[in-house]
């Protein structure tokens, strides 16, 4: 075991597990906002691929990475537009439709890569960008400072999303809707824009986390090419207590899991990889049970608000 | 006289109303289709007409919807026990490969075992196999109010994973060890564990199961005191603790019927149709995302098990046709995924309108005093 997991293996593992973080971060962010306003979008996993697609067929097309992001970006703030008005405006059952989300943006996403790309191709996705001295510190250079633009950007989001959520106006409207929206309804705060602009964000962050993949850190584009990550990233939020810093552990651990799942099917160890890819939901399910019991969810969440006007 | 004044008053026309709003709602994803195949460069009746034909326009295309509807029909009948109750199932994949497996498993253990006992034990395993995907979700929910939503897809990862681990190892066939293809595939099941079928097409005793159980399942959710508490439980918990009933055992039992229903249609597509497990490394690999189309099929019957049965043929049809389509227009079948996801927000989505019929419904019904009563109440308040 001592000569499996060197020094060199080991900065290995975490590195990759801070560069796979990059997509759940985007995700959980996100999500937190919108669920911190009261609605659960379940459809994460379907913006997601949509999102992933929108960027890498732009940039296969354009050679500009801007441009693939910014499809995306548009692409998720539509889906998230549209979840926002399923489930305000229209007030379906959130889990359900989230589903429908979901299977819309697998199959879409499949069907116009089938129609418009049809074969295997990859993009030239953000450079690693490599700070120049911090790079060159003995293992801390690369397990921080050798990283592309999108893994830096979700870190930054990290403490720009804790200070919204709790030093601004907004970050109090979010939460006052999410936890009493009769209330904040009578003290003038729209219940509806709160929740329309919460979800059609979390859209958008959707979106970029399905780019961080197609054009990030994967470079290309499959059917289902994250298979599952977005429901996990529904799940971290719970994990997480709504709370910026929360989903970033979450993120962190997951990713960390998923980095050493694939040095255990490298290294050969006799664990079947089967179990490997197993633990990441294991452990979901684990950290479900014990956030329940840490931090009570946004008191509103999946419950639609009416005005009681008739 | 009673027909008579429901006309007068309007209810009749209501009634039959709300329940068209399901279908203008698919009519409308189906809309929204046509213009992405309008969109594609395909001419949507062209597609659509080549759906409709390979769904049914042979005896031997009608047997595989109805082959297709099956596993539909089993889930969609367990999703109406698991919404009726409360519960919001997503786990019907991983429901339906620990069903499989459970059923495979024992087929394979027991090769000389006659028909008459082997295909009733395989159900049961199967049944039970399902059943246990369902218990952890639902104990979890009930008794330390986990997220179900949740746990029920990360089950469906596990579920992949223990199959995956089973069918490249443990129970791999002794032919491919043998021939080092390692194909990750059970061997063939004992001919004893075989559904019966309707030779020469694939239609197989499964469908007919497929339908007892929704007939039961509609018995047990209105005939029976458990389907009462089960539906009690799921319209206002509070109400039902109250009134006596443990909130907590009926809700955890709707998702556990929920799984080992699922489970079945695991275990009816393995002995039934496929006669060995194979997997793509995926779930949908040996369900064809039927965990996930039951619901839509479940939801299009407006959430009633004998309602899920022509649903189920509807949305078999849909995977059916699409291979069709996709010979004739060459549209990729995955447009049938992205259909279903259209069709299950539609149909959720119009439940608002559902709702205001029916609110109108019971305000003609409400004698004109008692509105007034009602009025003066709500004010009150």
């Amino acid at each position: 075991m001592s000569e499996l997991l060197t020094p060199a293996i080991l900065v290995g593992i975490v590195t990759s597990g801070i560069r796979l973080a990059t997509p759940y971060l985007y995700a959980t962010i996100g999500e937190t906002f919108g669920q911190l306003s009261g609605v659960l979008n379940l459809g994460v996993e379907g913006i997601m691929l949509m999102g992933a697609f929108a960027a890498f067929l732009v940039t296969l097309n354009t050679g500009n990475l801007w441009l693939g992001l910014l499809a995306a970006i548009l692409v998720g703030a539509l889906m998230g537009l549209a979840m926002a008005f399923i489930s305000v405006t229209l007030k379906a059952e959130q889990g359900i439709s989230g589903i429908g989300v979901y299977l819309f943006g697998l199959g879409m996403s499949d069907l116009l890569f089938q129609k418009m790309v049809g074969h295997v191709a990859t993009v030239s996705g953000f450079p690693s960008l490599t700070i120049p001295g911090l790079s060159q510190i003995p293992y801390l250079g690369q397990l921080f400072f050798k990283h592309n633009l999108l893994v830096y950007f979700a870190y930054l989001l990290v403490p720009v999303a804790w200070f919204v959520i709790n030093k601004t106006t907004w970050g109090l409207k979010i939460k006052a809707v999410g936890q009493n929206p009769a209330a904040a309804d009578s003290l003038g705060v729209s219940v509806n824009a709160v929740r329309y602009a919460s979800v059609t964000f979390g859209g958008v962050m959707s979106g970029v986390a399905g780019a961080s993949l197609s054009i990030g850190l994967l470079n290309v584009f499959q059917q289902n090419l994250t298979s599952g990550m977005g429901f996990i990233a529904v799940a971290l939020v719970y994990f997480g207590g709504w709370s910026p810093w929360g989903v970033l552990g979450g993120s962190l651990l997951f990713s960390t899991v998923n980095a050493l799942q694939n040095w255990v099917q490298v290294a050969n160890l006799p664990i079947p990889s089967d179990f490997a890819v197993m633990m990441p939901y294991v452990l979901t399910i684990l950290a479900l049970v014990f956030a329940v019991r840490r931090v009570s969810q946004p008191a509103a969440l999946t419950k639609t608000y009416d005005r009681g006007e008739s | 006289m009673s027909l008579l004044h429901r006309l007068r008053d309007g209810t009749v026309n209501l009634y039959w109303l709300r329940s068209l709003v399901p279908f203008a709602a698919a009519g409308a994803a189906f809309l929204v289709g046509a213009v992405m195949l309008a969109a594609l460069g395909t001419n949507p009746l062209q597609a659509y007409g080549a759906l409709i034909q390979g769904a049914f326009g042979s005896v031997n295309s009608l047997a595989d919807t109805i082959v297709k509807a099956t596993p539909l029909l089993f889930v969609g009948a367990g999703i109406c026990v698991a919404f009726r109750g409360g519960m919001i199932n997503i786990g019907g994949e991983g429901q339906m490969v620990v069903g499989a497996l459970a059923g495979a498993i024992t087929a394979l253990s027991l090769p000389t075992w006659p028909s008459w006992a082997l295909i009733p034990l395989c159900l049961t395993a199967g049944f039970l196999g399902g059943a246990l995907w369902g218990t952890v979700p639902g104990l979890l929910k009930a008794y330390l109010n986990v997220n179900e939503i949740l746990t029920t897809i990360m089950m469906n990862g596990i579920a992949v994973q223990l199959m995956n681990y089973l069918l490249s190892g443990p129970i791999m066939d002794p032919v491919q060890v043998q021939q080092k293809s390692f194909i990750p595939q059970t061997a063939q099941l004992p001919d004893a564990s075989f559904l019966p079928r309707l030779a020469p097409t694939r239609l197989n005793l499964g469908v007919g199961l497929a339908v007892v159980v929704a007939i039961l399942v509609w018995f047990l959710l209105w005939r029976t005191t458990w389907g009462y508490r089960i539906r009690a439980v799921g319209l206002n918990p509070q109400a039902s603790r109250r009134a006596g009933i443990r909130v907590e055992r009926y809700a955890a039992l709707a998702m556990i019927l929920a799984g080992a229903l699922a489970g079945l249609a695991g275990v009816t597509q393995v002995i039934g149709v496929n006669h060995r497990l194979f997997t793509d490394g995926s779930a949908t690999g040996f369900t064809g995302g039927a965990g996930f189309n039951g619901i839509v099929a479940a939801l299009f019957g407006q959430l009633h098990p004998l309602g899920s049965i022509p649903a189920s043929v509807l949305f078999g049809a849909l995977i059916v046709g699409a291979n069709k389509m996709q010979r004739v227009v060459q549209v990729p079948t995955a447009l049938i995924t992205a259909l279903n996801g259209l069709v299950v927000v539609f149909v959720v989505a119009s439940e608002i309108w559902r709702r205001r019929l029916a609110a109108r419904e019971e305000l003609a019904h409400t004698p004109f005093e008692a509105r007034i009563t009602d009025q003066a109440e709500a004010g009150r308040t």
